[in-house]
């Protein structure tokens, strides 16, 4: 899937994370983390962000994840919601397959 | 049928979505059901958002045995399909239809949930249902709506909306709410499934939360929606069978399963009539004394 | 060196501090030393005055040189004016490598780092650091070692001559011309001043610094005029609002509530529990819940405790009011219902060393049945880190924390099982400041643990059956099973400061924080 546009989702509030979304074309993907428990999940939060973005066939990609200690369903669901929306698909979307 | 379409509701908690830090573990407050919700609670912009928060939710948070109901968008909003997909996707135990006016409205759902069912590989029927009365004609049709589906296992009250409907407030009495009250109640008997009260926002009058569900359990309801967890324990605690209670339904089931081997239909128990129709009364009271644990018996 | 919790000690770190690594909570018990007394410089001629005109004539007559050690307490919290107006003129005269020996350092001295910065400040001894201090000590920016010591900890120190004040600076509520200071009264009430008594019989000089000069003679006085060499007036010591809050408004979250409901269980299903017992507790929200809980049970089986220590607040006052304790013995006061309070018959002020000190006679600490703490961390041996935050910066203290634990019959330390997404239980603590063979019982909102080594507080609360019970290592699988396992902080190798064991041994260490680094990037 192509990141078309940029784009936001979460928030800054505790036990969430805030992650953005830019095209990237061609140039594969940047990862920024900021958290709060960089030290104890950074590499965690690295893994599940690069695996959901692969899951959702993302290859180019800006991405930066703003992490107020979000568990990784909520990381999930925070990287999924910010490339749906760059993508402006809010329907019929593949529950259970390229979201799981 | 369903075997979840009885199981206990005392205490149905209220969660928003579209909050990670609150549905990450509210199993440690031991509601019975949690309700997670998809339509007031999250804001119009975040209405998606709150839908991959709920499917991670419900696949990958283990909620201990807790009821997982999630309350969809309104069936005139352009949501509720896709909320549909993704409960039936994440394997949401029931449904709950927000404004239900009809026998038609329950229709609809059902036939979206069989729809998504199909396509998410899930067990025909294993999703439930449960409407939501929130007007004057909900409170009306509240018996085409109890008996409109099989997935459905309960009714429930939404004061604030249906007072609105009605043209005056939540005044705390309770007088405003009655009529429905006892309607729905009545409806849901008849239709032999479950009945929920509304919730109590008024967190600081935890005298007048207690004195409203004593009266609601007095009129017959199966539970009461809960907004903070600190309402729990309260509904928990009235809705606790007495010893007597448990003692005397007890012999009732005892004495019941044992006559009707014999072939005896009607005899005594601490002098009082006891027949079969005594049954699922003093069954529902044991298992509520369970559920409590203040059962200690070996029913 | 690895010590009795598992800690290496690196050599230098021993040979720096000439210190042993810790050895048990009793490795001391029964030895013997001669306390150091001050230097006293005598006042004979009933002419001499002990007034001086500010801050800048007390250092001078104090003889304030390079290298010097200060002394401060913390009695003021947050609203403490007291340690900056010192320093700013220690820095404004040019003094180098200062150590500052203070009961506790916070918010309030953010100024300080500017003075770490430049070299004014080069040797902090402190129960802990909060704020910015914290924060460049853990950057490495102080040049010595920081020492985290605690309450009893710190009047060891000082009687053992192993730290000595050259000058204390005592910011006194009320005080007269001839330096009789108490806690209670001025602007500044703070209640007591506990945390001053070992300053005043040990420190080289006193000065006394108010901002309420009182007729003569202030008696009865928390600290004599017998120990004080100068008084200065200046016009705020304090901030009113930062030193004793408005009594916080008991909590309604009910995860705080289970936590309080378990440990007022834990509390009343073990055997210590009986008429004329003794009770710590701290101001957390599950704490005060739990102690207005206890109340309600103790008006319910006529039982009484026999005395309440450490720092107080309104819940433990309260039940004073209620006749419900026999004596509170007071060493902080976190209220201004407390502050108050301490004006009651049978609310007593007694000293720090009184409270806690392990190098005494015997302490108060060591008469208490139950006391119930806070951690940040606690690990599956038990060992509690409440100094350094799960960035690895200094971010908190250890009070009265390690002395109380070893104490008391029970200790029970009470955390949420996660906090954001750091495990509060876990399988080793990232920095020791009270060692697991003083802690007893784990109280979470998931459920309680028992200490292995203590079978007969299992027993008793299996037989009541009272709360769910786990193992600490079933209470770390649950955490983590909801969290994923953490990682350990990524230290520098630099050590930055101890952790000092109650007893003056090495309990752990403190690294410098660095960067964080990726896995797939190193």
């Amino acid at each position: 899937m192509k990141v078309e546009t940029n784009a936001v989702a979460g928030t800054l509030e505790s036990s969430d994370a805030m992650v953005t979304v830019e095209p990237n074309e061609g140039n594969g993907i940047d990862f920024e983390l900021d958290s709060v428990v960089i030290h104890q999940f950074g590499n965690q939060i690295k893994k599940v962000v690069m695996e959901t973005l692969d899951r959702l066939d993302v290859k180019d990609v800006r991405i930066s994840v703003v992490d107020k200690g979000a568990l990784d369903c909520t990381i999930k669901a925070r990287v999924e919601c910010a490339v749906y929306r760059s993508n402006h698909q809010t329907e019929n979307l593949p529950w259970g397959g390229a979201i799981k | 049928m369903n075997p979840n379409k009885k199981r206990l509701r005392r205490t149905m908690m209220f969660l928003n979505c579209q909050k990670p830090g609150l549905i990450k573990d509210p199993y440690i407050y031991k509601p019975d059901s949690i309700m997670l919700d998809l339509e007031d609670a999250v804001a119009e912009g975040e209405k998606d958002a709150a839908r991959y928060s709920l499917f991670h939710a419900l696949q990958e948070i283990d909620y201990h045995g807790v009821e997982r109901v999630v309350r969809i968008n309104g069936l005139d909003t352009a949501y509720w399909k896709e909320d549909i997909r993704v409960c039936v996707a994440g394997g949401a135990d029931s449904i709950r239809i927000p404004k239900c006016e009809s026998a038609k409205d329950i229709k609809m759902v059902e036939d979206a949930i069989a729809a998504a069912e199909k396509e998410f590989g899930r067990e025909e029927g294993s999703t439930l249902i449960m409407a939501a009365i929130e007007s004057a004609m909900g409170v009306m049709k509240a018996l085409e709506i109890c008996e409109a589906s099989d997935r459905l296992f309960g009714i429930a009250l939404s004061g604030g909306d249906y007072t609105k409907d009605l043209q005056t407030t939540i005044s705390g009495g309770g007088v405003e709410l009655a009529g429905a009250r006892q309607h729905l109640i009545i409806a849901a008997r008849a239709a032999k499934v479950q009945c929920f009260d509304t919730v109590f926002t008024n967190l600081d009058d935890m005298e007048g939360f207690r004195k409203e569900v004593e009266m609601i359990k007095m009129m017959g309801f199966d539970g009461k929606s809960i907004v903070n967890p600190r309402q729990i324990s309260v509904v928990h605690e009235i809705f606790t069978p007495t010893e007597k209670e448990i003692i005397f339904s007890e012999k009732v089931v005892k004495e019941i399963d044992e006559k009707k081997a014999q072939g005896i239909g009607v005899f005594t128990v601490d002098g009082k009539m006891i027949d079969i129709a005594f049954y699922d009364g003093a069954k529902r009271v044991i298992e509520l004394a369970k559920a409590s644990g203040v059962y200690k018996g070996d029913l | 060196m690895v010590n009795k919790v598992g800690r290496e000690i690196p050599e230098e770190i021993l040979k720096q501090t000439g210190k042993e690594v810790f050895q048990g909570i009793y490795y001391k018990d029964n030895t013997e030393f001669k306390k150091q007394g001050p230097v006293t410089k005598v006042v004979m001629n009933h002419d001499t005055s002990k007034m001086v005109g500010s801050i800048h004539e007390a250092l001078v007559k104090c003889g304030a040189h390079d290298g010097m050690t200060l002394g401060f307490h913390h009695h003021f919290r947050d609203g403490d004016l007291v340690v900056n107006m010192v320093m700013e003129e220690v820095h404004k005269m040019g003094i180098k490598d200062v150590t500052i020996c203070a009961s506790s350092l916070g918010k309030a001295h953010d100024a300080l780092v500017p003075m770490i910065e430049d070299g004014t400040i080069t040797g902090i001894q402190s129960s802990g650091v909060r704020g910015k201090i914290g924060q460049a000590i853990s950057e490495g920016k102080l040049k010595g070692l920081a020492i985290m010591r605690s309450h009893g900890g710190r009047v060891r120190a000082i009687q053992t001559g192993e730290t000595t004040i050259d000058i204390s600076f005592i910011g006194a509520p009320t005080c007269d011309d001839y330096g009789n200071c108490k806690g209670i009264g001025g602007k500044s009430d703070c209640g007591v001043l506990s945390y001053s008594f070992v300053d005043g019989n040990h420190a080289n000089k006193v000065v006394a610094v108010t901002d309420c000069l009182v007729p003569f003679p202030n008696y009865p006085a928390d600290i004599n005029m017998t120990k004080v060499d100068y008084v200065c007036v200046v016009d705020q010591i304090g901030i009113p609002e930062k030193i004793a809050t408005g009594a916080a408004k008991p909590t309604t979250d009910v995860r705080k509530l289970m936590m309080a409901e378990y440990c007022t269980q834990v509390v009343v299903n073990t055997p210590y529990f009986k008429d004329g017992f003794s009770y710590q507790t701290g101001v957390g929200g599950a704490s005060i819940a739990s102690a207005i809980s206890l109340g309600k049970i103790m008006k319910e089986r006529g039982i009484k405790m026999g005395f309440a220590v450490g720092g107080m607040s309104k819940a433990m006052c309260d039940l004073l009011d209620e006749g419900l304790i026999g004596k509170l013995l007071d060493t902080q006061d976190f209220d201004t219902a407390a502050v108050e309070s301490v004006k009651r018959p049978n609310h007593h002020r007694i000293s720090a060393g009184a409270y806690a000190n392990p190098f005494n006679k015997g302490c108060f600490v060591n008469k208490l049945d139950y006391v119930i703490l806070g951690a940040l961390e606690i690990d599956v041996d038990f060992n509690c880190n409440v100094v350094v935050g799960s960035d690895g910066v200094i971010t908190g203290a250890q009070g009265g924390h390690p002395d109380a634990a070893a104490g008391a019959k029970c200790t029970i330390v009470i955390s949420p099982l996660i906090q954001g997404r750091i495990p509060a239980i876990c399988t080793k603590v990232t920095t020791v400041t009270t060692p697991g063979e003083s802690v007893d019982v784990v109280v979470t909102d998931y459920g309680v643990a028992v200490n292995p080594n203590r079978p007969d507080l299992l027993e008793a609360l299996k037989a009541a059956d009272c709360v769910p019970l786990y193992t600490i290592e079933e209470l770390r699988d649950m955490a983590y099973s909801i969290t994923g396992e953490p990682e350990p902080v990524q230290f520098d190798d630099r050590i930055v400061g101890i952790i000092e064991g109650r007893d003056g041994t090495v309990m752990d260490v403190v690294h410098k924080i660095k960067e964080f680094t990726f896995e797939d990037e190193k």
